[in-house]
C-alpha cells in the first residue's frame, strides 16, 4: 500500500512538473511572439528609424533599419568600396588624400548626427577616422561622403566627432599623444614632452563644410571620448582623459595606477574669445581638406599649411580637470545639460559630476591643485551623486526623457538602468557578449526617443551560425518603453560597430535625392546627349566621352587606342529615373567598376597592357536587354597609324 | 422596289456611320493614363516645336529616332497614331502606362526595353509633342 501511495505521489509530482514546464514555455512563447511583433516590419512597409552603425575596421558606415535590424546600405567613407567604385573613380580618389598620401582605409568609430537646438535635424552625419586622424561628413540627402578633413597634431582621433547642440562644432581629441610638432626623439622622454590636442572643427551652417577653427594644446594624456554640453552647459565640451600617468609602455598596467583620472572640461566660448583676442598661435601644419564639389561631382583635395593653436596657459578659464574614477571611457551629458556622466571603466562605482556645482567650484577657485597649469577641481564639491556597485566595467551612457540613464557594462556584459533622482539601479539585462557602446535614438541629445536601446557587443561567439574563425559582431535590441527592459531581437553588424546613432525615418526621407538632374551636371567630361559622344586624344591620354542608357553604351565600338595610352572612360548615365544606375567595367581594369547614378558622370582610368580587342559591359542589371549592354575597345601596337574612331549601331 | 429601298437605306446608314466615324477618328483614340486628361490642340507653334527638339535630343534621342526604329519605335507619324494626351502621358507616366494601357503594354512586349521615365516637366513634354506635330505636318 505504501508503495502504491509512493508511486501515486511520484506520478502526481511528475504531472505537476510537466504542467508547470508547459505553462512556463507558453509564457515564454507568448513573450517571444510579442517581441517578434515589435520588430516585425511587414513586406513593403518601412522601419521607423534609420540606424547608422560605424564599420570600425572596415572604415565605413552601415545603414540599418530599426527596429527590424535589416541592413539597408553601406556608406563608403574612409575605405575604398569596390561595389560602387568609391576611392577608385577619378572623381572620388581625392577624398582619400592625406598628408601621408592616398590612404584608402581607416578605422571608423563614432557616427554623430547633426543637431539644431539640441535635437536631431537629419541634415548630416559625421564620423571619425581614428588611425590617420580624419573627420568625415555624410550628406543625408544622398548618403554620400561629402567632406573629409584631416586633423594635424594628433595621433588616434578617438574622442571624436561629438557635436555641440547646434553643430557649431564637432570635436576631435587625440587618444595617442605625440610630439607636437612631430620630431625625432626618444620614446622614453614621453612624460611632459608628448602632448595631446583637442580640436574644434567648424561646421559651416549653410553647406556643412568642415574647417579647423582651433586646437587646444593639452598634457600628454589619452583623450578617449567626449560630449558637449547642452542647455545650461552649452558652450562647454567634456573629454575623458586616461593615462594621466603618462605611461608609454605596458599601458594596461602602467596607465591603471591612478585611482582617479580626469574629465577635461573645455569652455569653447572662452576659447573663441582668446582666439579673437590674439592669444592663440598660428603654427605650421600639413593636412588635407577634401570636399565634394556639388556642381561637378568631383572631389577636390586641398593641402592646408597652418592651424590655430591655443595653449591653456595663455587663456584663463579655458580648461579644468574634473577628477574621475578610474580610466574613464565615455563621458555623457544628460538631456537637461546638468549631469556629466563618465564611465569609469575600472571602477564599479559611477561618480556623476554636477555642471552647476562645477561652475560654483570654478567661481570659488575650489581647486585641489593643477596639472601642467590646468586647475583640478575638488572631486567632493562637484559630485552630483554616485551609483554604488553599479556594475563591472561601465563604459558609456545614453538617456531617455524620464530621467533614466542606461549604462553599458563591458566586464559584466549587461546594460543597467538607473535614475538621476536617487542614483539607484532599477533594472539590468544581460547582453551577448561584452557590450561596448549602447544606443538610444537621440540618446545623447536633448530630445531622446524612448523606444529601444541597442547593445553593440564586442564578442559574438555562439550567437549566429559559425562562419570560420572570424565572426561578425552582434547587436541586441531591447524595448525600453516600459519599466523593465525587454530583449526583442539580435542581429549581426558589419565591421566592428563601436557606436551607432538612430533618427526617426521621416527626418531623413523628406529630403532624399532620387536622381542627379542632367541639366545641373557641370562635370567637365559630362556628355549630356548621345549626339555629343566622342573620343579625344591628348598626347598618350585618350578621353572617351560615353553615355549609358537602357541598354547600350554610346559609343560601343572604339578603335585607334595604342599600347602605352592611358584611357579615361567618362561615363554619363542619361537616365532620369530613380534606382536606374548603370555599371561600367572593362577587361583588366586595375580599379573597381563604376556604379553611375542617373544624371551622374564618373570616370575610370584604364591602362591596356597588351594588344587586342577587349570587351566592356554594364555591371548592374538594368533591363531585359542588360546582357546586351556591352561593347569593344581595340588596342593596337604603339607604332600603329590607326586613327581614333568610334561608333554605335553601324 | 422594296429591295431598292432596303438597299438605299443600307447605303445611307453606311454613309452616316462613315461620316460619324471619320468625325470621331481622333477623339476615339485612347488618351492613356496619367496627368493629361484633355488637351486642346491649337495651330502649330514653331517656336515651341524648336524648344521641343532640343529637349528631345537631350532626354529622348538615346533611345528614339524620328524616321527609324531604334531602342524604341520611330516617331514619325506618332501624332496620327496616338492621341496627344496619350503621347504626353507616355512621356510623363511611362511606368503606369506600361501597367495599365494596352497599347503601351504591347509596345513594351515588342521592344522589351521599358520606356524610361526621364522626369521631364509637363511643359517640356508639351514642347516634345509640338516637335512631333511639326515633323508630322511636313
Amino acid at each position: 500500500m505504501k508503495k502504491r501511495l509512493g508511486l501515486l505521489g511520484f506520478v502526481l509530482a511528475l504531472v505537476a512538473i510537466v504542467a508547470i514546464t508547459v505553462q512556463a514555455q507558453k509564457t515564454e512563447n507568448r513573450l517571444a511572439s510579442n517581441a517578434a511583433e515589435q520588430v516585425y516590419v511587414a513586406p513593403g512597409e518601412y522601419d521607423k528609424f534609420y540606424g547608422f552603425f560605424s564599420g570600425g575596421f572596415n572604415g565605413q558606415i552601415s545603414v540599418v533599419g530599426l527596429p527590424s535590424g535589416r541592413t539597408l546600405r553601406t556608406i563608403p567613407v574612409f575605405s575604398q568600396w569596390a561595389e560602387n567604385g568609391y576611392g577608385y573613380s577619378e572623381e572620388t580618389k581625392p577624398m582619400l588624400m592625406t598628408s601621408q598620401g592616398f590612404v584608402p582605409w581607416d578605422d571608423s568609430h563614432h557616427p554623430e548626427l547633426s543637431q539644431t537646438d539640441g535635437a536631431l535635424d537629419g541634415r548630416w552625419l559625421f564620423i571619425n577616422g581614428n588611425n590617420t586622424p580624419r573627420i568625415a561628413r555624410i550628406d543625408l540627402k544622398t548618403f554620400e561622403t561629402h567632406d573629409i578633413i584631416e586633423i594635424p597634431n594628433a595621433g588616434g582621433n578617438h574622442s571624436s566627432p561629438f557635436t555641440t547642440m547646434n553643430s557649431e562644432y564637432v570635436v576631435a581629441g587625440t587618444r595617442f599623444s605625440v610630439p607636437i610638432p612631430q620630431k625625432d626623439m626618444s620614446i622614453a622622454d614621453y612624460k611632459s614632452n608628448f602632448k595631446g590636442t583637442l580640436s574644434f572643427i567648424k561646421v559651416n551652417p549653410d553647406d556643412g563644410d568642415l574647417s579647423i577653427a582651433f586646437q587646444i594644446l593639452m598634457p600628454g594624456f589619452d583623450y578617449d571620448l567626449a560630449h558637449c554640453g547642452k542647455g545650461p552647459s552649452h558652450g562647454w565640451c567634456f573629454f575623458t582623459a586616461y593615462n594621466t600617468e603618462e605611461a608609454h609602455s605596458l599601458l594596461e598596467v602602467n596607465a591603471s595606477q591612478n585611482d582617479k583620472d580626469f574629465v577635461a572640461a573645455i569652455n569653447w566660448k572662452i576659447a573663441e574669445q582668446c582666439v579673437t583676442d590674439g592669444k592663440a598661435e598660428t603654427v605650421a601644419a600639413n593636412y588635407a581638406d577634401n570636399h565634394m564639389d556639388d556642381a561637378t561631382g568631383i572631389a577636390v583635395s586641398e593641402m592646408r599649411d597652418s592651424v590655430t593653436l591655443l595653449d591653456p596657459a595663455n587663456c584663463e578659464g579655458l580648461a579644468y580637470f574634473l577628477p574621475t574614477p578610474k580610466s574613464p571611457h565615455g563621458v555623457d551629458v544628460d538631456p537637461t545639460g546638468e549631469y556629466i556622466v563618465p564611465g569609469g571603466k575600472l571602477s564599479a562605482t559611477l561618480a556623476i559630476h554636477s555642471f552647476s556645482k562645477m561652475l560654483k567650484a570654478i567661481e570659488a577657485k575650489d581647486f585641489t591643485g593643477d596639472s601642467y597649469g590646468i586647475p583640478i577641481l575638488n572631486f567632493d564639491n562637484i559630485l552630483a551623486g554616485q551609483v554604488e556597485k553599479a556594475c563591472l566595467g561601465p563604459l558609456h551612457n545614453e538617456f531617455d526623457t524620464k530621467g533614466f540613464v542606461y549604462t553599458s557594462c563591458f566586464l559584466s556584459s549587461e546594460i543597467i538602468k538607473w535614475n538621476l533622482k536617487n542614483f539607484e539601479v532599477v533594472d539590468r539585462v544581460p547582453t551577448f557578449y561584452s557590450i561596448g557602446h549602447l544606443m538610444i535614438p537621440g540618446g545623447d541629445t536633448m530630445k531622446p526617443y524612448d523606444t529601444f536601446v541597442v547593445a553593440l557587443n564586442k564578442i559574438t561567439k555562439d550567437r549566429y551560425l559559425p562562419t570560420g574563425p572570424e565572426l561578425v559582431q552582434s547587436a541586441q535590441l531591447y524595448d525600453i518603453s516600459g519599466d523593465k527592459m525587454q530583449m526583442l531581437s539580435d542581429f549581426p553588424t558589419m565591421g566592428e560597430p563601436h557606436y551607432a546613432q538612430a533618427i526617426p525615418a521621416e527626418l531623413v526621407t523628406e529630403n532624399q535625392l532620387r536622381i542627379y538632374p542632367l541639366e545641373s551636371n557641370q562635370h567637365p567630361y559630362a556628355t549630356k546627349k548621345e549626339a555629343d559622344v566622342k573620343v579625344e586624344r591628348e598626347g598618350s591620354d585618350v578621353h572617351v566621352y560615353m553615355t549609358a542608357i537602357r541598354s547600350h553604351f554610346a559609343p560601343d565600338n572604339i578603335e585607334g587606342v595604342k599600347l602605352g595610352d592611358t584611357v579615361y572612360f567618362h561615363v554619363t548615365n542619361l537616365e532620369q529615373d530613380w534606382d536606374i544606375p548603370h555599371g561600367f567595367a572593362t577587361y583588366g581594369m586595375n580599379e573597381a567598376n563604376l556604379l553611375i547614378m542617373p544624371g551622374q558622370t564618373l570616370t575610370v582610368k584604364w591602362t591596356p597592357k597588351e594588344v587586342g580587342v577587349f570587351p566592356f559591359y554594364c555591371t548592374d542589371f538594368c533591363s531585359a536587354l542588360h546582357q546586351e549592354m556591352q561593347g569593344y575597345i581595340r588596342v593596337s601596337p604603339a607604332d600603329s597609324d590607326i586613327a581614333l574612331s568610334w561608333n554605335l549601331g553601324q | 422596289m422594296k429591295k431598292i429601298v432596303i438597299g438605299l437605306s443600307f447605303l445611307v446608314t453606311l454613309v452616316i456611320i462613315g461620316i460619324w466615324g471619320f468625325a470621331q477618328d481622333n477623339a476615339d483614340l485612347p488618351k492613356g493614363v496619367g496627368p493629361i486628361e484633355t488637351l486642346e490642340l491649337t495651330e502649330l507653334d514653331p517656336a515651341l516645336a524648336e524648344t521641343g527638339k532640343v529637349t528631345f535630343e537631350q532626354f529622348c534621342s538615346a533611345c528614339h529616332k524620328i524616321e527609324e526604329r531604334y531602342i524604341g519605335p520611330a516617331l514619325l507619324g506618332v501624332t496620327e497614331r496616338r492621341a496627344p494626351e496619350w503621347i504626353m502621358n507616355m512621356i510623363l507616366n511611362p511606368d503606369v502606362m506600361i501597367q495599365e494601357d494596352d497599347t503601351a503594354y504591347e509596345l513594351f512586349a515588342e521592344y522589351l526595353t521599358p520606356m524610361a521615365n526621364q522626369h521631364v516637366s509637363e511643359e517640356q513634354a508639351r514642347s516634345i509633342l509640338e516637335y512631333f506635330r511639326s515633323n508630322d505636318a511636313q
